[in-house]
């Protein structure tokens, strides 16, 4: 620990603990889930949660979550995957194009796109579902896959991130030197505005993704033919099968679904923190 | 089916907040789109049944886990008719769905699963279909009268039954036993039961509450409380009427000396207690067996069911749970609609079906089969104990309202009324706490409430 030498080691001390607490804060769930997923719906109530009950149901947990009502889960797996491309990555496009657009031009109204933008990122996304079903109904748009893509087309936070990041990011003097050149502006966006702006792309990326992937209450109220659900509002169906009468309890396959749906998110955030480096630029032009 | 998640329970808050209000406005301006004019004013149950020789196509969401043989058996009874079945979530979910439907003015199902809790949030704000005019009044003999109140008002048939909950004492024989323990029929002797199982072994209880809207209200209905009242717009909230503080009073003594579990159903530890014996009994609706049996199975043999115990010794029960189905009034053939509603809740066939997914019956018929009652399942020992639930539907004390907007009620009980539970203090502070906040929430959504 290089940075220990610029405080007491009492310090480093306590802020160790705090760090081991909070590790075991986040990794306790975690592993929750691991141990329960090996374990059949009897084992689940019979057994401490954070250690193996005697039978390991692993593979056919596994297997009856992929298969359970005709395999209902991987229609909902292909569903978010679905939602997660189109809506995540859309939002993302756009909210590039227009931070970067915001960021480097000047024209009239920026001000007020600035408010606007502003104020949408305060408004809870939940508080607007209502009045975007209402609207989406009026367009006969509810209950189609276009009622969860569409709303997730629209990232205030990413736009406003894209926008500080490209102010900093990409130097004016960069890009007049390009326009000297002879560059058009879509030329210069694609060729050098955009790769310095991958941290912040990224790092939008994966708040989209990370948003629609749990999207729950949005397509909870869009949505009431089950084949189109997300992961989100299917595994809350089965948990929900559990309670009242003639329950048909499946915490196993609940589970092991709640295991299966964070996977991918695991990897994507993985696979992209890589791209997380600022200062692409720094040293590129006379400041 | 009342108890929901938590979860659920916070989502349904949200989305009820931003609908009920308008709800309330659509409804006494005369609705917008709700239907218009209905195709058919008046039929009967003949003119229903010839709708169902003609057939067409219907939507019907339910939850229900019978719900997918019951239609696939009514298809093949009537192969003109098709239904789409929707599972669009359990309780609140489905309501919060269906509020948006009807202020959208389109996308209701012409057939929907409504718990009795949450008829009047829909009745009084003119969503479904008045079946009296094709005659379904006539229906109400079939039906035990706790249920048939529940789903009609005045003159009107807004729907029918298909499971009831009268409640009954469901205990575990080997827990009551080993703490030397008499089957309770008072609520004293319940209160003594209570210390004694604690006492014998302090990891174990009589019971469980952390503090459950549909169990109080049931609590409350049993004890002779009538705290809700609703004509119209104008509803009235008491409380604190004799029966709700006999309630209070009552289970304060429980929950103020930790008798009681401090967890709530459907909890993992609730399905281990239920199961280990650290649980030892239930004041819950007839449609417990089931979820005994495919929950708790480890306790075989061990459980029994008794009447509920009473203020006096005398037999008095409540409804917990239950539920019905209704046509909307956004059907677009609610003639079709009204006869797969009938289909579903008034044919033996469909009975049948639903009896076997382990649901309570609602219909006099089978409450009074032979066959029904001399049911002796092995997980209760041999014991007959649709006899002593059959009872049980027959005490039900009548007379019980639900506030019409119940469904709001229930999600902020455990904000109020469960504070009390915490703290262990009076819960009747955490009832006048849960009213003050409902008289409020009712006025801001243009009732007239304690005016």
């Amino acid at each position: 620990m290089a940075i220990a030498t610029s405080t007491s080691p009492r310090r480093s001390k306590t802020l160790l603990i705090v760090m081991v607490v909070y590790a075991i804060y986040t990794i306790v769930p975690l592993a929750w889930l691991l141990f329960s997923s090996t374990k059949t719906q009897a084992g689940l109530f019979s057994s401490f949660g954070l250690w193996f009950a005697g039978d390991n149901a692993f593979w056919d947990n596994l297997v009856q979550t992929l298969t359970y009502r005709d395999g209902i889960f991987v229609r909902w797996l292909g569903n978010t995957l679905l939602y997660v491309v189109l809506g995540a990555g859309g939002a993302t496009l756009l909210a590039t194009l227009a931070g970067y657009g915001l960021a480097k031009y000047r024209f009239p109204g920026r001000r007020a796109v600035f408010a606007i933008v502003l104020g949408a990122v305060a408004v809870p996304g939940t508080a607007l579902a209502v009045p975007t079903f209402l609207l989406f109904s009026e367009m006969g748009l509810t209950n189609t896959p276009w009622a969860v893509i569409i709303p997730s087309l629209i990232s205030p936070f990413g736009l406003y991130l894209i926008w500080t990041f490209a102010s900093d990011a990409v130097p004016a003097e960069l890009l007049e030197a390009a326009r000297i050149d002879g560059a058009g502006e879509f030329r210069t966006f694609f060729t050098i505005s955009l790769r310095l702006l991958v941290p912040g792309i990224v790092t939008v990326v994966l708040f989209t993704v990370v948003a629609t992937w749990n999207n729950y209450f949005l397509p909870l109220i869009m949505l009431s033919e089950p084949d189109w659900y997300p992961l989100t509002v299917g595994l809350t169906q089965w948990s929900a099968q559990a309670i009242g009468a003639g329950s048909q309890p499946i915490y196993n396959l609940v589970i092991m679904g709640s295991l299966l749906t964070i996977i991918p998110i695991v990897v994507a955030f993985l696979l992209l923190q890589r791209f997380w480096q600022s200062g692409l630029a720094a040293g590129s032009v006379k400041q | 089916m009342t108890h929901l998640t938590s979860r659920a329970r916070r989502i349904g808050a949200v989305a009820a907040v931003g609908t009920v209000a308008a709800l309330v406005l659509a409804g006494c301006g005369g609705g917008a789109d709700t239907g218009g004019d209905s195709p058919a004013a008046s039929g009967s149950l003949d003119s229903i049944k010839a709708a169902l020789e003609k057939g067409g196509e219907i939507t019907y969401w339910s939850w229900t886990p019978s719900a997918e043989a019951q239609v696939a058996a009514f298809e093949k009874a009537y192969p003109n008719v098709k239904v789409k079945l929707a599972n669009v979530g359990t309780g609140n979910d489905e309501y919060t769905k269906l509020q948006n439907a009807i202020k959208a003015g389109s996308g209701a199902p012409d057939v929907v699963q409504v718990e009795y809790y949450a008829f009047p949030q829909f009745t009084l704000t003119d969503s479904l279909a008045d079946l009296s005019v094709y005659g379904f009044g006539d229906l109400e003999e079939d039906y035990t009268a706790s249920t048939w109140n529940s789903v009609t008002s005045g003159d009107k048939v807004f729907g029918l039954p298909q499971d009831s909950g009268p409640m009954a004492l469901f205990y575990n024989k080997n827990v009551f036993d080993a703490a030397g323990v008499e089957i309770p029929t008072t609520w004293d002797e319940y209160y003594e039961a209570a210390k004694k199982i604690h006492a014998a072994d302090p990891k174990a209880y009589i019971t469980n509450d952390a503090g459950d809207a549909g169990f109080a209200t049931s609590m409350i209905w049993q004890a002779g409380g009538k705290p809700f009242t609703a004509e119209g717009t104008d509803v009235t909230i008491d409380l604190q009427d004799a029966g709700s503080k006999k309630w209070a009073d009552n289970w304060n003594r429980l929950v103020g000396e930790g008798l009681v579990a401090p967890y709530g159903s459907w909890s993992d530890e609730w399905f281990q207690g239920l199961g280990n014996g650290k649980l030892a009994s239930l004041v819950i609706g007839a449609w417990m067996p089931g979820n005994l049996m495919s929950g708790a199975p480890d306790a075989s043999g061990d459980w029994r069911v008794a009447p509920m115990p009473s203020y006096d010794g005398q037999p008095a029960s409540a409804e917990n749970g239950g539920g019905g189905q209704a046509v909307t009034k956004q059907s677009e053939n609610p003639e079709l609609a009204a006869g797969f509603l009938w289909w579903l809740n008034n044919s033996d066939e469909s009975i049948e079906i639903f009896l076997k997914s382990g649901g309570f019956p609602s219909t006099n018929a089978q409450l009074s089969d032979p066959e029904f009652l001399g049911d002796t399942p092995e997980y209760f020992g041999g014991q007959e104990i649709n006899k002593v639930l059959a009872d049980a539907a027959k005490n039900v004390v009548p007379g019980w309202q639900y506030l019409p907007y119940q469904v709001y009620a229930n999600s902020i009980f455990g904000d109020t009324v469960g504070q009390a539970y915490q703290s262990r203090s009076d819960l009747n502070e955490g009832l006048s706490a849960w009213q003050d906040a409902l008289v409020q929430y009712g006025n801001d959504q243009g009732f007239s409430v304690n005016k």
